[in-house]
């Protein structure tokens, strides 16, 4: 694809770059301190990543290798569009390699391929927030952030377990970043967060329609929040992948027939092709009508 | 009356509020010993719930000082406290009890949560261990273990102001302020609540600072009384002797205008 | 000499002259035909039949053209016709499974059914100035073919129906009147087919904003996109005499099922809830902010606490209508020399009653 004329390299300019450059500094050095940015006006519209498209082309360089992905799936309509983008504004090389990437931009996964040092992991995020849900005033969450505030997500907590016998929250779970920022992990499953544990990969993460940049350098420790006698899980499913056998990566439902049919695969499509190509194979048919989701025990 | 110790819990030192010209409340000063009970009294407009606003560090006054005894550095000004300091001040050692309960109160998540939101958030992590609390101390205001689950939005107005007391007591502050407890109840289970917290401030050794218009509650909770007028302190002393025998034109005013027991 | 202000008869036809003179521009440049509104400024002809409610391409194109582009004006000029037509019959309710689908996407599965279908769609382009579109083009390359999709496309919230995942929706009394909001006045509280009937002729930059603000925890409802879809659906009508329906024609619809939070308690099982928005024509962000507004607004009837203006039926349902809203915002600037002038002499006489004082 050739390259947009009349824009800089990877779309914004070299100042705003910068600006945001310096701002992701600070979020590594206040691991899950939301640090506001100047969040600019991006071709695409709020919702569809511009946080995360604004990091990306702040960090991105001509020798990066970009993979996107979007629930998962580097095919997403999402994720194409969005590696389409840079591919078009920064002409840089792209990938539906996990292990090939240097940078990964993500809407709502973590790849199930474990990351390695030297990689970035950005996420858009629509709510960074995590406080929002029980205070929608961010003057509030401000100060109850400064001041370690953090009693009434466990009320949360507490309310579900009261009320459903469980945490009922599966996905942007909140997390205890280095033991002093809660933070939201964006919308990923709550499968997903163990991964953010101590990753070797430094994780970015941009909200652009709510301004504000935060991060997890490598090696960080990244706690889901709980109680003791009511620990943290993560899912587990009844099923394997359809397509490739896994019985350890998160699976979507697809419904095959107006019968209630459904069959489960890799959500993490990149995942799911290397096993394949490494000779794994699923039983390839739809699963019975009580595999559901089991969720936690 | 427990053991008074010489020092105060708390003093008020020439406590002012102006909103503009106009006067909140003007020069108060008392202390208040450790187990003691102050009602404040007066009628509405009088400056009470300024005065209560500024000694429980809700409203920073115009002029004069709050001093609290903190357990780790003694008399402290609250208003010179870092905001940090004040807020776990206002969540573990104080309490406040609102007239209107659904102030107090999150009317969406149960009576437990309720109660158990300040053990949670000076670090209690054990779900089994903060509902047994919870419970334990609902139980100690009178709402049975089977209604813990139920939020207070299904309660009645004066179950809602006993879960707000369980709310309030369950991290064990020694001093709690009232804004009119009782107002907004009805008469019978008005008398309740008075018996069931004056049962409390006796057994825990509370301390507490109660603002009401009804001179029939501090008859029954109050140790000592402050009446006010446009502001000002116009008549201080014990309670019996300021109902029976009031000095002031305004207190034996008030106290003329309620039947007597 | 004073002579006083006179003389409003001519200033207005006046300014009507004026208006009809900056309505055509410069002359030089060929006047908009009614048929080019329609087919190249679609979705403006849309927003207007929604919000006007009444589907018909050309009046809607006319109103945009008198209008001069202003769509809560065209609107309004819609409205007001509308309201003098008779009513001639009350369709039946259309049928929105038999959809022919143009465009049908779920966030919820990522594969279903009847499939995802993109149709012609913003959201993947690069918002990108195309100055190729500043001149006149050559032919524009056809679309390839595949759509629409002919098949009845199973609803995602059926899938989730025929599990008892997702509350069951059932009028009390299916043969019952629905309402009519230009005939009867609100009251509250309102039942759902009113709420609907106002949402969907409500503004759609205000529902926007209240939808947005559920979205950013004012009165958060966990909103997760079950299906759009949009394609053509057939009216019928079932005239007295004859007995059976007869269809009378095709409208283009989009509709927008959410999936939302799940309530449960130790007696009753957690399910999924949901809200419901649809408009004439193409108007995705309306059917998608009317379905959250829709659920916000169901918070009561599903026992939550209300609190946010969303879920405050008298809020939102007086303050939606755009015909209501831009003429009494706008009424202020009318005349109001009587009113202002006894608040200016009642200020005058304080403040002088004020110095007197000051000067005893």
């Amino acid at each position: 694809m050739s390259v947009v004329r009349g824009y800089n390299f990877a779309y914004l300019d070299e100042q705003t770059k910068r600006m945001i450059r310096r701002g992701l500094l600070k979020a590594v050095a206040v691991p899950g301190y939301q640090v506001p940015f100047g969040s600019r006006e991006m071709p695409l519209p709020y919702g569809w990543g511009t946080g995360g498209i604004q990091v990306t082309a702040s960090v991105i360089g001509p020798d990066d290798v970009l993979k996107v992905i979007d629930q998962g799936a580097d095919d997403t309509t999402n994720a194409v569009s969005i590696r389409r983008f840079f591919a078009r504004v920064a002409g840089v090389a792209t990938t539906e390699r996990t292990t090939e990437a240097t940078l990964i931009q993500t809407r709502h996964r973590i790849p199930e391929t474990p990351l390695a040092e030297g990689q970035i992991l950005v996420y858009q995020v629509p709510i960074p927030e995590p406080l929002r849900w029980v205070e929608p005033r961010e003057t509030e969450t401000r100060k109850m952030h400064a001041l370690t505030e953090y009693g009434v997500m466990h009320v949360k907590l507490y309310e579900d377990i009261t009320r459903h016998g469980r945490i009922a929250t599966s996905f942007n779970y909140p997390v205890l970043v280095n033991g002093r920022y809660v933070m939201s992990p964006s919308p990923i499953p709550k499968f997903d967060n163990p991964k953010m544990h101590r990753m070797p990969a430094l994780q970015l993460f941009g909200a652009g329609r709510e301004k504000r940049l935060y991060a997890v350098p490598p090696h960080t420790r990244v706690e889901s929040l709980d109680f003791e006698d009511h620990p943290f899980e993560v899912q587990t499913w009844d099923d394997v992948c359809a397509l490739c056998g896994a019985d350890d990566s998160y699976l979507d439902e697809v419904i095959v027939d107006d019968q209630g049919g459904r069959m489960f695969v890799c959500s993490d499509s990149d995942y799911c092709r290397q096993r394949r190509d490494a000779g794994h194979a699923g039983h390839g048919g739809p699963s019975d009508l009580e595999t559901v989701e089991r969720g936690t025990p | 009356m427990t053991a008074e110790t010489n020092r105060p819990l708390l003093r008020a030192e020439g406590v002012s509020k102006f909103y503009g010209r106009h006067v909140g409340c003007r020069d108060v000063s008392f202390e208040l010993h450790p187990g003691e009970v102050l009602g404040i009294v007066g009628e509405s407009g009088s400056g009470k719930t300024t005065l209560l606003n500024c000694l429980s560090a809700q409203l920073e006054p115009t002029a004069g000082h709050v001093l609290y005894d903190t357990r780790a550095d003694g008399l402290t000004d609250v208003y010179r406290m870092s905001e940090a300091a004040r807020r776990l001040l206002m969540r573990s050692d104080w309490g406040l009890v609102r007239q209107n309960p659904r102030d107090g109160l999150r009317m969406g998540v149960s009576a437990g949560a309720n109660v158990g939101e300040r053990l949670m958030a000076v670090g209690a992590r054990h779900y089994g261990n903060i509902r047994s609390e919870a419970t334990d101390w609902l139980s100690r205001v009178e709402i049975d273990a089977d209604r813990v689950d139920d939020p207070p939005a299904t309660f009645s107005g004066g179950m809602q102001q006993r879960v707000q007391l369980a709310r309030n007591l369950v991290t064990r502050p020694r001093l709690v302020f009232m804004d009119e407890p009782t107002g907004g109840l009805d008469v019978s289970v008005q008398a309740r609540l008075l018996d069931l917290l004056r049962g409390l401030v006796n057994d825990l050794g509370l301390s507490a600072v109660v603002v009401t218009h009804d001179l029939a509650v501090t008859r029954l909770l109050a140790h000592r009384l402050m009446v006010m007028k446009g502001g000002a302190v116009v008549e201080t002393g014990l309670t019996d002797q300021v109902l029976d025998d009031p000095q002031h034109p305004y207190s034996q005013l008030l106290v003329s205008s309620i039947l007597q027991p | 000499m004073y002579v006083a202000v006179k003389g409003g008869e001519k200033a207005i036809d006046n300014a009507h002259r004026l208006l009809a003179e900056d309505r055509r521009g410069d002359p030089a440049v060929p006047e908009l035909s009614l048929r080019q509104i329609s087919e190249q400024l679609s979705l403006a002809v849309d927003r207007v039949m929604t919000e006007g409610s009444i589907y018909d391409r050309d009046l809607a194109a006319l109103a945009i053209k008198q209008a001069r582009g202003d769509l809560v004006e065209a609107i309004f000029l819609l409205r007001a016709y509308r309201t003098t037509l008779p009513r001639l019959a009350v369709s039946r309710p259309v049928d929105t499974t038999a959809m022919h689908v143009h465009r049908r996407i779920s966030a919820t599965f990522k594969d279903l059914p009847g499939g995802q279908v993109l149709g012609p769609t913003f959201d993947y382009t690069h918002r990108l100035l195309d100055f190729d579109l500043a001149e006149p083009s050559a032919e524009v390359p056809e679309a390839p073919a595949g759509s629409p999709r002919g098949d009845p496309v199973p609803r995602v919230t059926e899938v989730l129906n025929r599990e008892g995942l997702i509350a069951r929706e059932v009028a009390d009394d299916p043969n019952a009147p629905v309402g009519d909001l230009t005939r009867e006045p609100l009251a509250f509280p309102a039942d759902r087919a009113t709420r609907l009937q106002n949402l969907a002729r409500g503004d759609e930059g205000f529902l926007l904003a209240l939808g947005y603000s559920t979205q950013r925890g004012f009165g958060s409802t966990h909103p997760f996109i079950g299906e759009i879809r949009m394609g053509e659906v057939a009216v019928e009508i079932e005239p007295e005499d004859l007995g059976f329906a007869v269809e009378i024609g095709d409208i283009l619809l989009t509709e927008c099922e959410t999936v939302n939070q799940f309530k449960g308690s130790k007696t009753e099982p957690p399910q999924f809830t949901r809200g419901y928005g649809l408009a004439f024509g193409y108007a995705e962000r309306k059917a998608i902010s009317m379905a959250l507004v829709d659920r916000a607004l169901r918070g009561r009837e599903l026992g939550e606490e209300v609190v946010a203006p969303a879920q405050d039926e008298e809020f939102v349902l007086y303050h939606s209508d755009n015909v209501e809203s831009s003429g009494f915002v706008q009424h202020i600037k009318l005349p109001h020399y009587v009113d202002f002038q006894g608040e200016l002499d009642l200020v005058r006489r304080l403040r002088a009653e004020r110095d007197a004082e000051a000067a005893q």
